[in-house]
């Protein structure tokens, strides 16, 4: 079974968020970047346990420049086999699946994974836009993934609910807590990682649909009331007559 | 213009769907609502109150495939001429906006929390950290709203409920089982959550966290590492890596407040910090700050609402 596995940078969890150019730009001054958790997480561990399970390849996709090459590397050394990036910048969501697509639909794979969202744009977009370009089905949040022959069983949140549900593959599928466990690299991995093939190929030419024009930071919150531990009727009268939330 | 408005009526019409029509009337023009789901016809008609003129409604299909409900609503789309479609950023909508974007070469606005100001809607990004403000380009648009940014407004009348054929197609995916989730409020969509943290010491002392939460009506929350180690089930894990939130009243019992934890949860109007160190960093982005233990603060403040709801 031939996997693809899409992975986003994002900024470390711990990062500072600012903005530059007139709050038109991320301020990448400082930020350290990795693998979005959710695709690395989620979507590469678990590609990389069904492969373990059922053999096959995995292969890493990202859209981006050759900056992003280290954090590519860092999910080789995971235990992906090889990657792909496609040259170019990722305007936004449209223009990142459609080139996904794209590579995608040349290159047969049975399964086509994705973190839920990205931690920096929170869009969940990418991975549904890639299956209706590709005319396949799409499990949105699925939090359970197995595959027997030519279907795929999976366990997603849904309204309502969590649903148990099938699909015959190919598929999309998007991945969210519960899907897997995260996987530290080893030094033989990193080392590994090194090696491996890192195919960069052309982008398509595609017109983003949506552009960031500025970005703003939440208001700082005033300091904060602090309430006597043994007079919580207080808290409840303040929740009522001053915050009116209760 | 004309503006549609998806809801999944499955499970009883939300408040989001009702917010979501009061987004939609709020932009301007003609509202029609396009539903999927078991709804019966008075309770859409009701939608009609918070601005629908017309509600639409194809009940050929009652599961949750992403590929039949883009059919339906690029159809609807198609029938109405709207040029703007409206989700409330919901499971449902992670699942079918991204597909309609693609079908209708619409620029897609997810997690938006205000209407459009000139031509940009503002979205939350970086996980609750930092706000953005997207322009879309394509001539149509999908604006993907997060649940409680903005309070449903009604005024208008009920409305006509019609039967709509959105040639749905087959269904791809095929659904063995559904589990219902053990709370009875999906956390995104609460107005009220309480969450604890480590400083609960252990999953046996949840229960006066749950006590509080049913005398506010309020939802359960948890911080990651207790969701990691399993004290909680993983949905409940708010944060940057689990659900972002943003209630109109989020109560934290011992929990530090670390970065990746303020990322899911700064949304919230009100912040109520319970903790037995004042040092910890949550106090700082806290509105109300109680330090003390959370064994003994927690009953009492379930007391106090007792006391508080019994003479209201």
């Amino acid at each position: 079974m031939k996997i693809l596995v899409c992975i986003s940078k994002s900024p470390d969890t711990t990062s500072k968020i600012a903005f530059t150019d007139g709050n038109s730009k991320f301020d990448e001054n400082g930020v350290q970047y990795i693998v979005n958790p959710y695709d690395e997480w989620y979507a590469l561990v678990r590609a990389l346990e069904l492969k373990e399970a059922g053999g096959g390849s995995v292969t890493i996709c990202t859209v981006g420049s050759a900056t992003d090459d280290a954090v590519i590397r860092k999910a080789l050394a995971i235990g992906a086999d090889d990657a792909v990036r496609i040259d170019c910048e990722p305007t936004d969501a449209f223009y990142t699946a459609m080139q996904i697509a794209e590579y995608a639909k040349a290159n047969d794979y049975t399964l086509v994974l994705t973190g839920k969202e990205t931690i920096n744009y929170n869009g969940s977009q990418v991975g549904g836009m890639i299956a209706e370009a590709m005319d396949l089905p799409f499990i949105s949040l699925a939090t359970k993934l197995d595959v027997a022959g030519s279907t795929a069983t999976a366990e997603a949140e849904v309204a309502g609910g969590i649903q148990i549900c099938e699909v015959e593959l190919p598929a999309v599928i998007s991945c969210a807590k519960g899907m897997a466990e995260q996987r530290i690299p080893n030094m033989r991995g990193i080392m590994a990682a090194r090696t491996k093939p890192l195919n960069v190929v052309a982008a398509a030419d595609i017109q983003a649909l949506t552009t960031f024009e500025s970005y703003e930071l939440p208001d700082a919150k005033s300091a904060c009331k602090m309430i006597d531990p043994e007079n919580m009727d207080e808290l409840v009268s303040l929740l009522h007559t001053e915050a009116k939330v209760i | 213009m004309s503006v549609l408005v998806y809801i999944n009526s499955n499970s009883g019409i939300a408040k989001s769907a009702m917010e979501a029509v009061t987004y939609g009337k709020k932009l301007g023009g003609e509202v029609t609502v396009v539903t999927t789901g078991s709804a019966d016809d008075t309770a859409l008609s009701a939608l009609g109150e918070y601005g629908a003129s017309k509600i639409m409604v194809d009940r050929s299909v009652t599961s949750e495939d992403p590929q039949q409900i883009t059919s339906i609503i690029a159809s609807a789309a198609e029938t109405t001429g709207a040029t703007t479609v409206v989700f409330s950023h919901d499971l449902t909508a992670k699942a079918v906006a991204p597909r309609l974007s693609v079908r209708m070469k619409a620029g897609l606005v997810s997690g938006a929390i205000d209407i459009p100001q000139g031509d940009t809607i503002k979205v939350n990004v970086f996980s609750g950290k930092a706000m953005g403000l997207v322009k879309v380009a394509s001539e149509k648009r999908i604006i993907s709203l997060l649940p409680n940014s903005l309070q449903p407004e009604t005024g208008g009348d009920k409305c006509s409920v019609e039967e709509f054929n959105g040639n749905a197609g087959d269904a791809r995916i095929k659904v063995l089982d559904t589990k219902k989730p053990e709370g009875d409020i999906p956390l995104p969509e609460a107005e009220l959550v309480v969450s604890a943290g480590r400083g609960l010491k252990g999953p046996e002392n949840w229960g006066m966290v749950e006590a509080l939460a049913v005398e506010l009506g309020a939802a359960t929350a948890c911080s990651r590492p207790v969701a990691d180690i399993g004290w909680r089930p993983h949905h409940e894990h708010v944060g940057q890596t689990g659900v972002a939130i943003r209630p109109n009243l989020y109560i934290a019992a011992g929990i530090s407040g670390a970065i990746q934890h303020l990322a899911g949860v700064n949304g919230s109007k009100v912040i109520v910090v319970i903790n037995t160190d004042e040092e910890a960093p949550f106090f700082k982005a806290a509105d109300y700050g109680i330090v003390g233990d959370a064994f003994e603060v927690i009953p009492r403040l379930t007391e106090a609402l007792k006391k508080f709801k019994a003479s209201n």
